[in-house]
């Protein structure tokens, strides 16, 4: 079985944000980018399908600009067969994300998808669901434990209070949630050997998707800052102070 | 302007969460009408109707809606969307489930966790953890948004509105329930707690965060929470997670032990009216944002919190 495993470069996520003077949007100028960890535990996951003999061959795709193709050797390094950039530099919408996922799943016919839940620049967390509901393909989300079998996949998905299990016929879409696997470390020989690995560059205008964007920033700000109280010498400070105030 | 509003609940009772999200909802128009969908939730239906300011309440049964699959309540919600501006759901794990899939329905962006209503069809939301405010302008006929409840306050109670019976849809198709594990606990729920406890990975292990935070969080009433480092470590599960990926909580009282305050968990609690931090690094994130901050080795100060508590009367 084909999974595909669609991945986003964003802002590495130790760096601390900053948003611009103009509040137009956030400072991207030289700052560090990285894989989202979600799509990072998708990748894994993917790969340990294929290690498992669940899979037989995982295609990395990529959505942005030309320095994505890093973000697909990382990919490739992590153990992806090969590797899809549909190159824009136009800030994709969820929704069009979608689209044009649609469009390479009709190209691709994965047995599976296999996504991260959530971008850390976006927080949407809305991707997966739409590129499901777009294919009228059941979806698993938040999974936080996968068995891909013959036609079907078991999935083990964090809810509110606990865990749910559920089980999708094949094609589906399936989302990573955090416990789902800790990603590993590509090795030196592994990177060497991406380098080698087939990347197709596809302009995204060739698609035609609509990918006009629905919504418009009018502006982004800094959220009101917190300032640090007092620092105590004990416990029992805490607690008298809680109970001066009220709050205990 | 008509606003639907998808309710939260268990099938047994009404969570707060809906009544913030109808605060929301009345933000854009007085003509709002709430979802209940579920399995054995006539009472929840009941509890809604009553809500000050809901007009009416849609009621749909069926297993896949009480077992909360993403695909039987979009497809649910899609065609009743003709008849509405605009959905608000809760950003619940099922409401982030199934909104989206009504939105690409409806080829409508989704407006994702919206803190605050500007007018109609102006929104700000959180990016990037919380570390920017987006404030974005939607140019679809059908605003499809889900909340974030712990920013609005709870609409009253007070409301007589009529409960009127909805066909429950085409169900999950290829999607089959299987079961589920749901924690039970005796103490508040996390999002809606008054005071909330939370450990970090200065615990070191599993047993030692139930030995220490569990404890205090009984003796003070309150939920328990983690940092992602010390979910990640398996000391606390995964839906004790306060942060960017896990929960975000707006208590009286955030009670943070161990815990370094990496940006992703201050994301999640830095709107808590009151932050006390107890951390042996003076130089730790997380004073930066506490009210009151105590430098000491949660060890030693944990036992001298509970002591100066009950000496307190708690």
């Amino acid at each position: 079985m084909k999974v595909l495993v669609p991945v986003k470069r964003v802002i590495d996520y130790n760096v601390k944000v900053r948003v611009k003077a103009d509040q137009t949007g956030v400072d991207l100028a030289n700052v560090k980018m990285a894989m989202n960890p979600f799509c990072e535990i998708a990748v894994e996951e993917a790969v340990r399908q294929k290690e498992k003999g669940a899979a037989t061959e995982v295609v990395a795709v990529s959505i942005g600009p030309a320095q994505a193709q890093e973000t697909l050797r990382t990919a490739l390094a992590m153990g992806a067969d090969r590797a899809i950039l549909i190159q824009t530099d136009q800030d994709l919408e969820p929704l069009a994300v979608a689209k044009v996922l649609a469009a390479v799943i009709a190209e691709e016919a994965p047995g599976a998808v296999i996504m991260g839940k959530q971008a850390i620049d976006g927080d949407n967390n809305a991707t997966g669901q739409m590129l499901s509901a777009l294919l009228d393909w059941p979806q698993a989300v938040f999974a936080s434990e996968v068995v891909l079998s013959a036609g079907s996949a078991k999935v083990t998905r964090e809810i509110d209070g606990g865990l749910q299990t559920v089980e999708v016929a094949l094609p589906a879409i399936i989302t990573a949630d955090l416990r789902l696997n800790e990603p590993r470390y590509a090795s030196l020989p592994n990177i060497m050997k991406a380098k080698k690995k087939p990347l197709d560059v596809k302009e995204l205008s060739a698609l035609g998707v609509d990918t006009a964007p629905r919504l418009k920033v009018v502006k982004v700000a800094e959220p009101p800052k917190r300032s640090g109280g007092v620092k105590v010498e004990s416990a029992a400070d805490i607690v008298s102070n809680l109970k001066t105030n009220g709050v205990i | 302007m008509a606003v639907l509003v998808f309710a939260d609940h268990d099938n047994a009772s009404l969570k707060d969460s809906t009544h913030k999200t109808v605060t929301a909802a009345l933000a854009l128009s007085g003509d709002v009408d709430v979802l209940v969908a579920g399995k054995g939730a006539g009472d929840v239906a009941k509890a809604a109707a009553g809500i000050a300011g809901v007009r009416k309440v849609l009621h749909a049964e069926s297993d896949a809606l009480g077992q909360g699959l993403a695909e039987a309540i979009a497809s649910l919600v899609t065609p009743l969307m003709a008849g509405y501006d605009a959905l608000l759901t809760p950003a619940t794990s099922l409401g982030k489930s199934f909104s989206p899939r009504v939105a690409a329905k409806l080829d409508v962006a989704q407006i994702t966790e919206v803190v605050e209503v500007v007018d109609g069809s102006t929104f700000v939301r959180p990016i990037y953890a919380g570390n920017a405010l987006e404030t974005i302008q939607s140019s679809d006929a059908k605003k499809v948004i889900t909340v974030r409840a712990t920013n609005f306050k709870a609409a009253a109670e007070g409301g007589s509105a009529a409960v009127e019976t909805v066909d429950a849809g085409p169900g999950a198709g290829k999607t089959t329930f299987v079961d589920q594990q749901i924690v039970k606990s005796a103490r508040p729920d996390l999002t809606a707690a008054k005071i909330v406890v939370s450990g970090g990975r200065a615990m070191g292990s599993a047993e030692e965060f139930q030995r220490v935070i569990e404890p205090l969080a009984d003796k003070l009433g309150a939920a328990v929470g983690a940092s992602r480092a010390a979910v990640d470590a398996g000391y606390a599960p995964n839906d004790y997670q306060v942060g960017q990926t896990g929960k975000v909580v707006a208590p009286e009282l955030y009670v943070a032990i161990g815990i370094s305050g990496a940006i992703q968990h201050l994301a999640g609690m830095k709107d808590s009216k009151v932050i006390v931090a107890i951390n042996k690094d003076g130089d730790a994130p997380i004073f930066q944002v506490a009210d009151l901050g105590l430098v000491a080795d949660y060890k030693s100060a944990i036992p001298e919190l509970m002591d100066a508590l009950a000496a307190a009367g708690k």
